[in-house]
């Protein structure tokens, strides 16, 4: 979707950097005071009008926070955090609450378009020219897009549309007021409040996010997708997504972000929460491209989220794609309990970290319901002064009968300077459950190497190639827009670190 | 004496006040700053709990709640032992007992620590990481004796024996017996290990090894760990290997209450190369660890790692295996596989295999699996009318050929195989199987 009718060639020609959403955009914005003390929370929850109960739920996690402790057992390293020295809340003013798009703030959606986010409508029905600047598929389904714009959501496209259906998509502060009983009812059931360290920071000062729930039996006529943009200054972004997949339902879910290019670091602590009941599948794509930081490691975003999708019903599926390229920390465990007997989770995941980024990211699986199944494939890419690492968990429970696991990590090493780990945690207490684990690390071989430059392509062209081909079977998972769009970010990502 | 009723590391630290002075290098000025120092690292680090990332599948609360006293020295008992058949070192209670070790004419040196330590200035503790692992604190503090053998450079040292027994006892002995093993340029020896005791002792047993292999060196170190069912052994190997030199490290753990088979190997030089392969048995009541690192810490070494992990009854088993390939370790080839089999409901296996990679050109890899024995595989046998339980013991005996096979020495292979059918006859007798 983003950036879908982009040539390679122009994606080449991009800044030194290599860094093309590095913009800021120029407008009005209202700030909470910097800092965070339960004040900040208070100033969130009235600026989002919110009802007492989320209020106390928010104020019983900033409790929670502060009897807890930073978690160090992560293989990455940055100075110190000073928590107090960020700005929690940070909105485009709006004079009115826009009724439909066309009266969102125009520097907003120029911004989006800049970003290549379609958050035009089209028409739905097949064969009908779509509006003006959309992408050249108009035969194709459009996207659904929620767009949230530092801390605040300022537009969600095809809502009316799915409504047909009975599917709800908008934003998580929408849907406080709209659907307070789902709301109430999943809100932190998946995640719960102290959960870990960034959890809990984030289900205190949580701004924005997006809410989708689909009926029993439908399945989502179309990707819903959130793009998620920090823009200003000093802000950390707190993101909170809530997924409920009722009985029989089907969606698919896209996710993406950027960021402007700044010396400093800026946080990003988000929570996902996906619930599937019987015999539901939510599919959920991510592509990370917060700014990484520059060659020397100044400034980019750390990206500390807990994504975590409870298989609730029997026969439900909860399938994790991920493409990490961009952030300097990447913090992040995406993970399956499968509750329900005969459930299945799956992760697929392509790390990148060029030049001194450095990722400590996998999975947890949890096998608790009978024959439940779980697939790991981890590839992760170091290059420059990356550290990669895939730590992850697969753990069964005693009454998990003939549970099923199969976990894959490789990682390549382009050059000598940068670091490939693995960490699996393996714990079985069921006898009857299987378990198959296994991790390669190697670099690309010369004469694979040899082969692609013998056919003429210069050495830069010859990597990527060999580096799509390393992660084709995660590629292979995404939809297909994504798909093309990780390919030429997984080459830009790479870029200077080899010759 | 009088008995002490603390427990933890508090009574470790106040029997080190109270025996400082007595034991072995006492009124040695570098040997007293040893055990000072590791004193101050066990003090820091107390007894290690599951916080720990290294301990967080092996509980120690027990071992730290119980009340260990001192072996008795001179122990006149009638300990049988089976005669030796070659070269062998007795350890009764981890203090050496010359009149029952054959340890003449030996091409090479071997001796008490506990003689010799005044003579051993810069030998003991430069490779065991006492700030880094709390039991090797506590074994650096209290080391009593130990085995001290130095083969010389070119010299093959043949095979020897070490004899580890506990004594059947009331005072629920702890012991922390320190060895060096070094072996000159060129040099080999194969070292045959067998910690055992009586089946109802209480003890602990603590040992720590410090091996440095030389250029071109070979040693085979095989261990069988047959402690008594109420024993407690925690064991921390460390080894250093030079350019061109190799360590082979076969590890049986099949007896103990609660084990834990530590071995730290470090590469140290080009083309060094190590193979470490062992088998855990764990039959109800018991948890047996097995934790290994391999510092690939130079260009072009190689190393093999096989661990296969039984489990019945209600029992743990617990493998985590650490392949640290330095920056400096070009053309390292690096392989772990472990495995585990669950024979009974109220097993649990608990494993973290790691690479942690710094340098580009290596081919490093680990595998891990755990499953139950394959129903297919036991209808095959049991529709040739094989009974069950023989159906059983054929297809566990399978499944530990490969990390027997892999051992090279002939002694050590013969010794493991009996240790083996031993565990296996005892689980038959136990119903251990039958219960699967």
């Amino acid at each position: 979707m983003p950036a879908v009718t982009e040539t390679l060639e122009t994606v080449q020609s991009v800044t030194d950097s290599g860094y093309k959403w590095g913009f800021e955009t120029e407008i009005e914005m209202e700030f909470a005071p910097k800092g965070l003390n339960e004040d900040i929370v208070r100033f969130i929850s009235r600026k989002k009008d919110e009802p007492a109960w989320l209020l106390d739920w928010r104020l019983k996690a900033f409790a929670i926070w502060k009897k807890m402790e930073e978690p160090t057992w992560a293989a990455v390293k940055y100075p110190p955090i000073d928590y107090q020295d960020s700005y929690y809340y940070a909105a485009p003013v709006q004079k009115a609450k826009p009724k439909s798009l066309d009266e969102v703030d125009p520097e907003l959606l120029k911004t989006y378009a800049k970003l290549g986010i379609p958050l035009k409508e089209q028409a739905i029905l097949a064969g009908v020219e779509g509006a003006g600047e959309s992408p050249a598929d108009s035969g194709r389904m459009p996207i659904a897009v929620d767009a949230v714009f530092d801390s605040v959501s300022v537009a969600t496209s095809y809502k009316e549309r799915l409504a047909k259906d009975g599917i709800i998509f908008c934003s998580i502060s929408e849907a406080v007021h709209e659907h307070p009983e789902l709301v109430r009812q999943y809100l932190g059931s998946v995640v719960p409040q102290g959960d870990n360290f960034y959890a809990a920071l984030n289900s205190a000062v949580f701004t924005d996010g997006s809410f989708v729930y689909i009926p029993k039996g439908v399945r989502c006529p179309m990707e819903l997708s959130t793009y998620f943009r920090i823009n200003a200054k000093s802000t950390g972004q707190f993101e909170r997504t809530l997924i409920i997949a009722d009985e029989r339902s089907h969606v698919s879910y896209l996710e993406g972000c950027t960021a402007p290019m700044r010396d400093e670091n800026q946080l990003h602590a988000a929570v996902v929460e996906l619930v599937a009941l019987d015999d539901a599948t939510i599919k959920y794509s991510t592509v990370q491209n917060w700014y990484p930081g520059d060659a020397e490691g100044r400034g980019g975003i750390y990206n500390f989220v807990t994504k975590r999708g409870a298989c609730r019903g029997a026969r439900s599926k909860i399938s994790w794609t991920q493409v990490e390229t961009g952030s300097a920390i990447t913090w992040k465990y995406p993970s399956c309990i499968l509750q329900g007997d005969d459930s299945v989770g799956e992760f697929y995941s392509v790390a990148i970290t060029n030049n001194r980024q450095q990722a400590d990211t996998g999975t947890k699986m949890f096998h608790i319901g009978k024959n439940t199944r779980s697939t790991i494939v981890s590839k992760g890419i170091s290059a420059g002064k990356g550290q990669n690492t895939y730590r992850g968990l697969v753990k069964i429970s005693p009454k998990a009968h003939g549970a099923r696991n199969f976990t894959q990590c490789d990682s390549l090493l382009i050059g000598d300077q940068c670091g490939a780990h693995t960490v699996p945690y393996i714990e079985n207490r069921c006898m009857t459950a299987k378990v198959e684990h296994e991790a390669t690390t190697s670099r690309i071989a010369e004469d694979q190497l040899f082969y692609c430059r013998q056919r003429g392509l210069n050495e830069e062209e010859a990597v990527g190639m060999i580096v799509n081909g390393f992660a084709r079977e995660v590629l292979k998972e995404l939809p297909m827009e994504f798909a093309v769009e990780a390919q030429k970010l997984l080459q830009i990502s790479l870029e200077g670190s080899v010759g | 004496m009088t008995a002490v009723a603390s427990t933890g590391a508090a009574a470790f630290l106040g029997r080190y006040e109270g025996l400082r002075t007595r034991l072995p290098g006492a009124r040695v000025a570098w040997v007293e700053a040893l055990r000072n120092g590791a004193a101050e690292a066990f003090r820091a680090q107390g007894f290690p709990t599951r916080r720990m990332e290294a301990w967080r599948y092996t509980d120690l609360a027990s071992v730290a709640g119980a009340v260990f006293g001192e072996p008795l020295t001179g122990v006149e008992d009638a300990t049988e032992i089976p005669a030796a058949a070659g070269p062998r070192a007795v350890f009764i209670d981890g203090r050496f007992r010359p009149d029952l070790s054959t340890l003449d004419a030996l091409p090479y040196a071997a001796d008490s620590l506990a003689r010799v330590l005044p003579t051993l200035d810069g030998r003991i503790g430069t490779i065991a990481r006492p700030a880094e692992q709390p039991m090797a604190a506590l074994n650096t503090m209290l080391f009593e004796d130990g085995l001290v053998v130095d083969v010389p450079a070119g010299v093959a040292g043949g095979v020897l024996e070490l004899l580890s027994l506990a004594t059947d006892s009331e005072r629920a002995p702890a012991y922390h017996p320190r060895h060096l093993v070094r072996l000159g340029a060129g040099a080999s020896l194969t070292l045959l290990e067998t910690a055992a005791g009586p089946q109802a002792a209480r003890y602990l047993h603590n040992p720590v090894f410090e091996i440095e292999i030389a250029e071109g060196a070979r040693l085979a170190h095989g261990r069988l760990q047959q402690e008594g069912r109420e024993g407690v052994f925690l064991s921390t190997v460390y080894a250093r290997v030079g350019a061109g030199g190799a360590y082979d490290n076969f590890t049986l753990n099949a007896g103990a209450r609660l084990a834990r088979n530590e071995i730290h190997v470090a590469l140290t030089g080009p083309k060094a190369e190590a193979h470490m392969n062992g088998v855990q048995l764990v039959g109800d009541g018991q948890h047996a660890d097995t934790t290994t690192t391999l510092d690939h810490a130079a260009p072009d070494c190689s190393s093999r790692q096989t661990y296969k992990t039984v489990l019945a009854g209600r029992s743990r088993g617990v493998f985590q295996g650490k392949i640290h390939v330095h920056q400096v370790a070009q053309k390292t080839d690096g392989y772990q596989m472990n495995q585990a089999l669950l024979l009974s409901p109220e097993a649990e296996i608990d494993s973290k295999p790691q690479l942690e990679i710094y340098a580009d050109d290596v081919k490093c890899s680990h595998g891990a699996t755990v499953g139950e024995l394959d129903a297919d595989h036991l209808f095959f046998l049991r529709s040739r009318g094989i009974p069950e339980a023989q159906a059983k013991a054929i297809l566990v005996e399978a499944f530990l050929t490969e990390a027997v096979e892999a051992v090279a020495e002939e002694p050590i292979r013969a010794a493991l195989t009996r240790g083996v059918a031993g565990w296996w006859q005892r689980q038959g007798v136990a119903g251990g199987i039958e219960e699967a």
